[in-house]
């Protein structure tokens, strides 16, 4: 299935929580979607079988900068040798993306690392905490606002 | 290494002094604690095999810090890692020796500049007796960490009470 | 008053039907209280391979639920690639991720920055990099292979192995000054030529290395006691293993022939012979420990295969002649994903027009497999919790970042 036939079947389906994309010129082609509908959206990837996206190949978060975060999937079809990319978009101050955890149990520590290193909060994830950093740790590492602190428990952070 | 095992020529009587003796016995069975964090841990299982081979020098491994003598910081330490890293060092029993291994417990290593998670060199919360350099030391190099450190010992004395 | 002498003869007392159960011993054992413990394993312990905290609820000697807790080698790969001046400094830190084969995460940036930038490499470069990545892929095996012997309790194969890879690090060392962490494979190209008698010293060490996978196998793989600590241990099956997004010899053993090398090839695997083992449940079930195992003895077979093949085709030409000056890529992005020893290593790049990158994600196949291990392991005993975390084969650099 090319990225256009399924950019215009999940418009069909899912009318405005479809925002945009671009399919032509990159490496890539990618859609993006809104936040609050990533569950339904990959959902149906999954169990479609002219879609067939059974794997979650990749879930990053992002830190567009200027107070944007954003979450990437990259999904992958071992039964249709197809791939396709969704790519979501969040304020910080409202990081809520709905997570796909009940989709592909891969995304369950994949939305942790993206809540512990950015702050993106997963609504309906089972156990959304921490997973790389100490859970006393503050802060959301990888933003690009970040400030490594001076001293943590007692330990001089910086060199 | 022959502090006393060269001694028996004559007799069976070898006459020496307390500290010697004590610093031959603890210089030469070197346990150490199975502590390998990150890539150096690799090399330190390299050296401990046959090609390179620690055993000749009485060093084996143990799991548990509670039966070593030394701790082998071998990799990076981490902010997450570095109180259990302190609890396991106060587990050891005296006289205990810390080396460590590798640039990234001697001062943060490549992660120096930006590693918002690493600790910048083990020895902020341990005192530690030899410093190996390398990323990652050849065994090579690791085994002559092991040989100061004897040298080390062997020039301790009963008088004077080992720095902890 | 008579005493009756005569008693009649004393039955043994069979075990009364309890209301919770059928009259047996677990009957009993269901009317008893019982609380369940929760054990903590690691950071610091000779078999979680690293640095890695298993919480074990346990109740009694049956594991009721494992939860890993990891982070304790979280290096800041991510961050310090976006404060890189250029994109060929990532390498180094790429190699230290999984330490234990660090020409395989190489090779998985490079092919996906020269995706980026629309680089093609001279055909020499591409077979030098196929026989390292495939020495590097025996050299993985062989640690997973003795370390997991030496938790199971058998001390001598790890000696052995360790013997065998010494002799990879021997030729890596001459290729290019390095036992453990290369920095060998650049954006373009690699960073040293291979010596003058490469093809001899490759082909010698294929010849001496066949006839010891089959001393591997007399001594570790058909032992009877191995097989009993590993077959039908750990079952994974083949739809979870899918959905938990598995990869590597862990999907293979459960019977899912999916292999990068061959599903979706780079590099000049498509010109290269070669099969993939795939898990048959020989010994037990399809998906358990000893099928892991046997797939990565398998795919040591298949490795040396490739890389004879290899030598033989290795074209003659300049190693650094595509190298780039200036890595300057157009704003975009890439996911590129290569088969490396633990499974499907992926880098998402992006880029955004500056010479250094926006943001480099790693797609770990660590972390994905070690986030399978709470489903594969309920209801196993404590001993067989170390079974089969050494048959998953992490490295905590590579799960942590």
């Amino acid at each position: 299935m090319t990225a256009q036939t399924l950019s215009d079947m999940l418009r069909a389906r899912f009318g405005d929580a479809v925002t945009g994309g671009k399919l032509e010129g990159v490496h890539d082609p990618w859609i993006a979607i809104a936040p609050g509908r990533a569950r339904d959206i990959c959902a149906l990837l999954r169990d479609d079988p002219a879609t067939a996206f059974d794997v979650l190949m990749c879930l990053s978060g992002m830190d567009y900068g200027g107070g944007k975060l954003g979450v990437v999937y990259h999904l992958d079809s071992t039964t249709q040798h197809h791939r396709i990319v969704l790519k979501t978009e969040v304020t910080a101050a409202d990081p809520h993306v709905a997570s796909v955890e009940s989709v592909w149990k891969t995304a369950n520590w994949h939305e942790r690392e993206a809540f512990d290193l950015f702050g993106v909060v997963f609504d309906g994830h089972p156990d959304l905490r921490r997973i790389l950093m100490p859970d006393d740790w503050e802060g959301f590492p990888l933003r690009k606002d970040f400030r490594v602190p001076e001293f943590y428990n007692g330990m001089k952070v910086p060199y | 290494m022959g502090l006393l095992d060269q001694k028996f020529d004559n007799s069976n009587i070898v006459i020496t002094s307390m500290d010697n003796l004590l610093n031959w016995a603890r210089l030469s069975s070197l346990w150490g604690m199975q502590f390998g964090l990150a890539c150096c841990a690799i090399e330190m299982m390299a050296t401990g095999a046959s090609h390179y081979d620690l055993d000749r020098f009485g060093t084996f491994f143990r799991g548990t810090p509670r039966q070593s003598d030394v701790m082998i910081v071998a990799g990076t330490v981490t902010l997450k890692m570095a109180s259990r890293i302190k609890v396991l060092y106060d587990q050891m029993s005296e006289p205990r020796y810390v080396i460590s291994m590798g640039s990234c417990s001697n001062c943060g290593g490549p992660y120096w500049e930006h590693g918002y998670h690493v600790l910048k060199g083990v020895d902020r919360i341990i005192p530690v007796d030899v410093y190996v350099p390398g990323c990652p030391p050849r065994p090579e190099a690791l085994m002559e960490g092991l040989l100061k450190l004897q040298e080390k010992i062997r020039s301790e004395s009963l008088a004077r009470k080992q720095s902890a | 008053m008579e005493e009756t002498m005569t008693q009649p003869p004393v039955t043994p007392v069979a075990p009364q039907a309890t209301p919770q159960g059928p009259a047996t011993v677990a009957g009993f054992a269901r009317a008893l209280k019982t609380e369940e413990m929760v054990i903590s394993m690691g950071p610091q312990h000779p078999s979680t391979h690293g640095v890695l905290r298993l919480e074990l609820v346990v109740d009694g000697e049956v594991v009721v639920d494992v939860i890993p807790h990891i982070g304790y080698l979280h290096r800041c790969f991510e961050k310090h690639c976006e404060h890189m001046t250029n994109y060929q400094q990532v390498i180094p830190y790429a190699d230290r991720m999984d330490y234990v084969a660090a020409m395989s995460n190489e090779l998985g940036y490079v092919v996906a920055a020269e995706r980026l930038l629309k680089i093609t490499v001279p055909e020499r470069v591409e077979y030098i990099r196929v026989i390292m990545a495939e020495f590097s892929r025996i050299v993985s095996h062989l640690i997973a292979i003795g370390t997991y012997g030496m938790d199971i309790g058998a001390f001598t194969p790890f000696l052995y192995c360790m013997r065998d890879r010494e002799r990879v690090l021997d030729i890596f060392e001459q290729t290019c000054g390095a036992r453990l962490l290369y920095n060998y494979m650049w954006i373009g190209g690699l960073s040293h030529d291979v010596p003058a008698n490469f093809a001899e010293k490759v082909n010698d060490f294929c010849r001496y290395f066949r006839p010891k996978i089959r001393e591997l196998n007399d001594l570790l793989s058909y032992n009877k006691i191995f097989i009993k600590r590993t077959a039908n241990v750990g079952v994974l099956p083949a739809a979870v293993a899918l959905n938990y997004g598995v990869s590597g010899p862990v999907l293979r053993g459960s019977g899912v022939a999916w292999d990068l090398r061959k599903n979706d090839p780079y590099s000049v695997y498509g010109k290269l012979d070669f099969e993939i083992p795939v898990g048959k449940g020989l010994k037990g079930t399809v998906g358990d420990c000893w099928d892991r195992y046997m797939v990565r003895v398998h795919e040591m077979e298949q490795s040396v295969n490739i890389i004879e093949q290899a030598v033989a085709k290795l074209p003659p030409g300049d190693i650094a002649a595509a190298i780039p000056k200036r890595i300057r890529p157009e704003a975009g992005d890439i996911y590129a994903r290569t088969e490396t020893p633990k499974g499907e290593l992926g880098y998402y790049i992006v880029a955004d027009g500056t010479a250094s990158p926006f943001r480099v994600k790693v797609k770990s196949p660590c972390f994905v497999n070690l986030s399978a291990l709470p489903a594969m392991s309920r209801g196993a005993m404590i001993a067989d919790i170390v079974a089969i975390l050494g048959s998953i084969d992490i490295v905590l650099g590579e799960v942590d970042r």
